[in-house]
């Protein structure tokens, strides 16, 4: 594939305190450095390593990651929003490139 | 010769059942939903087939894989989809032009074509299917090279092309140019027991359809969800490789894709499947 | 019936077959040893209270050992002292025992997390769940890798 890019799902909206379930998933093959080519000769390891979840600046959830985690990672975690704002998403690969995308919610 | 193949195929489904009651697993009676759309994966099937029902392999799988392809979101394929969008407006090539540049808003313009094909191609008078159709823009509109198989960004753009299709029945015109003889020669192809296995198509598809095969659950093999995404490879797989694969599996020399051998049975499989929805990017183990 | 019956061995029809150590695909297998290492690290030698409040939720078969789905949950207010800061997740017969841990913080809301995962072969995958109050809880799922079709 191309530069990783990600997806993620998030509410338009939610009532105040509300917990909402949040959806990410991101193109990347979790090269798990366990394979061989055909030479024989081990494919280096590239993983995602870490992967964060920030809404308004305060952390709500973050994984760190191991090469048994499946290609294309998929994370699903929840999030309690007492206000309207901004989540960060941020992806840590093994080369040191950071993927982000971010999400608005609306809390009526 | 085939229609006698065929009949002892349908023959041995039921001894099979009455045999060995506890191998066969039914598929699962459940309705699959995309985004509000309902799928067809059970249908009658078109005159001639040897049973009752045409049925999507989404049916013989297991809980976990079925919910992965409900869920627009949660299919892993939605990726190749969104790339595959983004190839579809890119410019390359010495004309200078994107698919877009011709075709526009793919959601209008090829909404339900993919349902179609193989469809006939006067041109090279041969079957031609999304994979070539690309390939044949690519070469003719574009000033490009065509895709070397199964690159990423071919099945990438294929898939996406197809996803235009999602919900549509599968129905090709055989009455196009030489489009029956073709489907003829896929029908031989499709009963032709090769390899050290001595395996046809029809052996694990049709006869054992709904049996074992260690520990998968065969399915009817049909096409219309293909290019698919497979948990093994945890990729795209298009439905070339996967007959590749079938056919290397029986131990036999294997086809180049798109061969004229090739695109006889994409021809006659994808007709198996006539009324089941294109399921694209189906999701499968 | 001979014919059915030639099909019928030459498919092996009906046998679950799983996977067992020694075939191409699977690499070697970590040591017990490892996974205990890596629950003392967690854990810092605490004894986990069994399930507890933690639900490890994993197929009983997976349809390919390549993405294996598994969700894990503790029941928990998610403030104060009723607080869970991390789960992780290990799978005792991987090459490495390590999958993925979850960190959580009063605005995560609930402690639910899903993922997909890796398995080499049928094995046991373990959640361990740290709370605030230095309790943990470990749930324990085997989960049986099958393989497929004629090319395994």
């Amino acid at each position: 594939m191309a530069t990783p890019k990600p997806r993620v799902k998030v509410p338009k909206s939610a009532a105040a305190g509300e917990v909402i379930t949040i959806k990410t998933l991101i193109s990347h093959e979790m090269e798990s450095g366990q394979r061989k080519d055909k030479q024989g000769d081990t494919i280096p390891r590239k993983i995602i390593n870490k992967f964060t979840c920030d809404f308004n600046g305060q952390p709500v959830f973050s994984c760190d990651i191991d090469p048994a985690i499946s290609a294309n990672p998929y994370f699903e975690f929840n999030a309690k929003v007492a206000e309207s704002g901004t989540f960060k998403f941020a992806w840590v690969d093994d080369d040191g490139s950071v993927y982000e995308t971010e999400k608005q919610i609306e809390v009526k | 010769m085939n229609r006698k193949l065929a009949a002892i195929g349908a023959g041995a489904v039921l001894a099979c059942a009455l045999a060995l009651p506890a191998a066969l697993a039914e598929p699962v009676e459940e309705t699959l939903s995309i985004d509000g759309v309902e799928m067809t994966t059970r249908t009658k099937a078109a005159e001639g087939l040897p049973f009752d029902d045409v049925l999507s392999g989404w049916l013989f799988r297991e809980a976990e894989t079925r919910a992965l392809e409900a869920d627009s979101f949660e299919n892993p394929g939605m990726l190749y989809v969104e790339r595959g969008e983004e190839i579809w407006n890119t410019v390359e090539g010495a004309a200078g032009k994107s698919c877009a540049s011709c075709h526009d808003d793919a959601a209008e313009s090829m909404a339900g074509v993919a349902a179609h094909y193989p469809t006939w191609d006067a041109d090279s008078e041969r079957p031609i299917n999304i994979e070539l159709q690309i390939d044949k823009c690519r070469v003719e509109q574009m000033g490009l090279e065509p895709y070397k198989f199964d690159a990423g960004e071919q099945k990438a753009l294929t898939t996406f092309i197809k996803h235009q299709s999602l919900g549509e029945p599968v129905e090709l015109d055989l009455g196009e140019g030489q489009m029956q003889s073709w489907w003829e020669h896929g029908k031989e192809r499709y009963y032709l027991r090769t390899g050290q296995l001595n395996l046809a198509c029809a052996s694990c598809h049709e006869a054992n359809s709904g049996q074992h095969i260690r520990a998968d659950h065969l399915s009817q093999g049909q096409a219309n969800g293909f290019p698919t995404y497979r948990l093994k490879q945890a990729n795209m797989v298009s439905l070339h490789n996967r007959f590749r694969g079938c056919i290397r599996d029986t131990r036999a020399e294997f086809p180049d894709a798109f061969s004229d051998e090739l695109m006889a049975l994409e021809v006659y499989v994808t007709w198996r499947g006539t009324g089941l929805s294109v399921e694209t990017p189906a999701v499968r183990q | 019936m001979n014919i059915n019956r030639r099909q019928a061995l030459g498919l092996t029809a009906g046998a679950a077959v799983f996977a067992v150590a020694g075939l191409r695909t699977v690499p070697a297998v970590a040591d017990v040893a490892e996974t205990e290492a890596a629950i003392k690290a967690f854990t810092g030698g605490a004894v986990p209270e069994g399930p507890g409040k933690l639900t490890l939720e994993a197929p009983e078969i997976a349809e390919n050992g390549n993405t294996v789905p598994i969700s894990v949950s503790v029941d928990s207010a998610m403030s104060g002292d009723d607080m869970v800061e991390s789960v992780m997740i290990l799978a005792e017969d991987n090459p490495n025992p390590g999958v993925a841990t979850f960190n959580f913080t009063p605005m995560s809301g609930a402690a639910a997390a899903t993922t997909r995962m890796r398995l080499a072969k049928t094995q046991n995958v373990i959640a361990l769940a740290k709370m605030a109050d230095g309790t943990f809880y470990m749930d324990k799922k085997e989960v049986k890798v099958t393989i497929g079709g004629c090319g395994g």
